[in-house]
């Protein structure tokens, strides 16, 4: 029998662009989506011990267990990889927990109110506040630059790139895109390819935000510039909203409805220098600087999984920005190094006769912007048999977290 | 004072115990980058060890400020500064030839011209911006 560990149920919120959910909190979305997963996988809050999340979740795990009830509380965990990087190494630490025995039924969360707290777009304005020395008073002049001292590490990091005005991870990640054109020839217009095939996903699916709104190249081209190359609709959305999805041992799930779905591969990391990523990744290796840093851990998990890319039958790959989408494909084996653009620019992402359907809710791009989170219970639907943009008999199903940072990756099968 | 280009409003340099020397010979217009005594691997930003070969003997050496452009991006989305838009960020190749033996980038402004993709590889050299007294902040400009 497969010991593996078992993706047994999902569950969501509202999504809704972000500033719109107002009339609840961000952790009663939390425990909202954990209830639901719970209940989804046809097991009950009773039976949970396990929570773990990642991306500095405001909502902690032992409060979230207070609040839910939790009989025993035996596996608590949070990621050390920054944003969107830890979205399938939180999944990869709760099978760990689940298949060496440390807990039985362990859900993995994200919830993301930006309208609440700060927006990620304009997370940097914080850290820029951070650096101002104060005044005295508002009413007199701000003091002349200064240094400000940190002894964070992250602070200290960031601190070294603000001065250029370095603030926001779209001038941050459109820095090893611009220089990937450079090298292959790589266009915007392939970069809108992505946009637009995950839009379309997203316009057949009732729980994406952009569900009404369709998008052409032309549009995707004439979308105002955040950072040169990347155009707006390059640009993840920003959501309110949360997930959940429940992991639990192969044993438990074969008692469940739904049809078991394991979890073949994990992997997670960085390669050497990588630190804070696009941010403060300059001296990382040439050759690594136009990839999404994810080769390494790519070769990883394939020979974890026992499965390569020719092997993947769908794949929900964490879509910040377009250009980093086409890096992953390369890094994971997809198509070779530079032949991203062409790769996508063939219709191959399409979940209608692609020759690799990707993002088929609609991805960050398009349906929601849970840290990735969504697209593990995006890739579990797949091979349950539950997407609206269902892939016909699709058995294996890779889905990645944010690349460009430390990130992390996981391969689902169905059993 | 030097030439500006940037307004008081832009983010200070955050300074730990290792950056602050670097940001300190800024302001007397030296560009510098840390250098390993035992391996000879130039680092960036200023570290406790070094990275290949973990010695804590690391020495701060000027550069000669001359580089060229290894990547660059122009912002046009305003996040909180009051700067013109849209501007430049870049990543700076420095040329650390007979200072360190490896390859030395850095991230900074390309201030005085707009940038174009085929721009990437030209050579550039460092144009220092006085923020005030204490602050220097390294720009560059084509050559």
């Amino acid at each position: 029998m497969n010991k593996k560990a078992h993706i047994v149920g999902a569950g969501e919120t509202q999504y809704t662009k972000w500033g719109q959910i107002t009339d609840t909190t961000e952790h009663a979305l939390a425990l909202q989506a954990i209830t639901r997963a719970v209940e989804d996988a046809g097991l009950s809050i009773d039976e949970v011990d396990g929570l773990a999340s990642f991306a500095e979740d405001r909502n902690e795990a032992i409060f979230l267990a207070a609040e839910l009830g939790i009989a025993e509380l035996r596996f608590a965990n949070m990621v050390w990889m920054p944003g969107g990087g830890g979205g399938c190494a939180a999944i990869a630490n709760a099978v760990m927990a689940v298949e060496t025995g440390q807990a039985e039924v362990v859900v993995v969360y994200r919830a993301l109110c930006q309208g609440q707290f700060m927006r990620f777009g304009q997370g940097a304005a914080e850290l820029q506040g951070q650096s101002q020395a104060q005044s005295p008073t508002h009413t007199q002049e701000p003091p002349p630059p200064t240094f400000v001292q940190s002894n964070e590490m992250l602070m200290s990091a960031m601190g070294f790139v603000m001065p250029y005005g370095m603030l926001t991870a779209t001038a941050a990640f459109a820095l090893p895109i611009r220089r990937h054109m450079h090298l292959y020839g790589t266009t915007s217009e392939q970069l809108g390819q992505i946009a637009v095939t995950f839009r379309e996903h997203a316009n057949r699916n009732p729980r994406a935000v952009m569900k009404d709104r369709t998008m052409t190249l032309e549009q995707h081209q004439e979308s105002r510039m955040i950072a040169e190359p990347l155009h707006l609709f390059d640009c993840c959305l920003e959501t309110d909203g949360a997930c959940a999805v429940v992991i639990t041992t192969a044993e438990r799930a074969k008692t469940l409805a739904k049809r078991p779905v394991a979890v073949i591969g994990t992997a997670q990391g960085a390669p050497k220098g990588y630190s804070f990523g696009s941010f403060t990744n300059a001296n990382i290796d040439d050759k690594l600087y136009t990839t999404g840093g994810t080769g390494q851990l790519a070769n990883r998990l394939w020979q974890q999984a026992g499965v390569g890319p020719k092997d993947i039958d769908v794949a929900q790959i964490y879509d910040h920005f377009t250009g980093s989408v086409l890096m992953q494909l390369e890094d994971y084996g997809f198509c070779k190094p530079g032949q991203g653009g062409p790769f996508v620019a063939s219709g191959a992402l399409s979940w209608d006769g692609g020759s690799l359907p990707t993002n088929t809710s609609g991805g960050s791009l398009s349906e929601a912007y849970m840290h990735g989170l969504s697209h593990v219970v995006e890739g579990a639907r797949s091979l349950w048999g539950e997407s609206s943009s269902q892939v016909k008999n699709a058995n294996t199903c890779l889905v990645t977290s944010a690349a460009g940072v430390p990130s992390s990756a996981i391969v689902l099968q169905g059993q | 004072m030097s030439e500006r280009w940037f307004p008081n409003s832009m983010p200070n340099p955050m300074v730990d115990h290792y950056s602050l020397p670097w940001w300190q010979a800024a302001a007397e217009h030296r560009l510098q980058v840390q250098c390993c005594d035992n391996c000879g691997h130039g680092i960036l930003p200023p570290a406790p060890i070094c990275s290949e070969c973990r010695s804590s003997q690391l020495t701060m050496k000027d550069v000669s400020g001359k580089g060229s452009l290894y990547t660059y991006t122009v912002v046009h989305q305003p996040v909180s500064m009051e700067q013109e838009m849209p501007f430049v960020i870049a990543i700076i190749e420095l040329d650390t030839q007979g200072i360190s033996n490896n390859t030395v980038r850095m991230m900074s402004n390309i201030v005085g011209a707009s940038v174009e993709p085929a721009d990437i590889g030209r050579a550039v050299s460092v144009a220092w911006e006085d923020m005030s007294e204490e602050v220097c902040v390294p720009r560059f400009q084509f050559d």
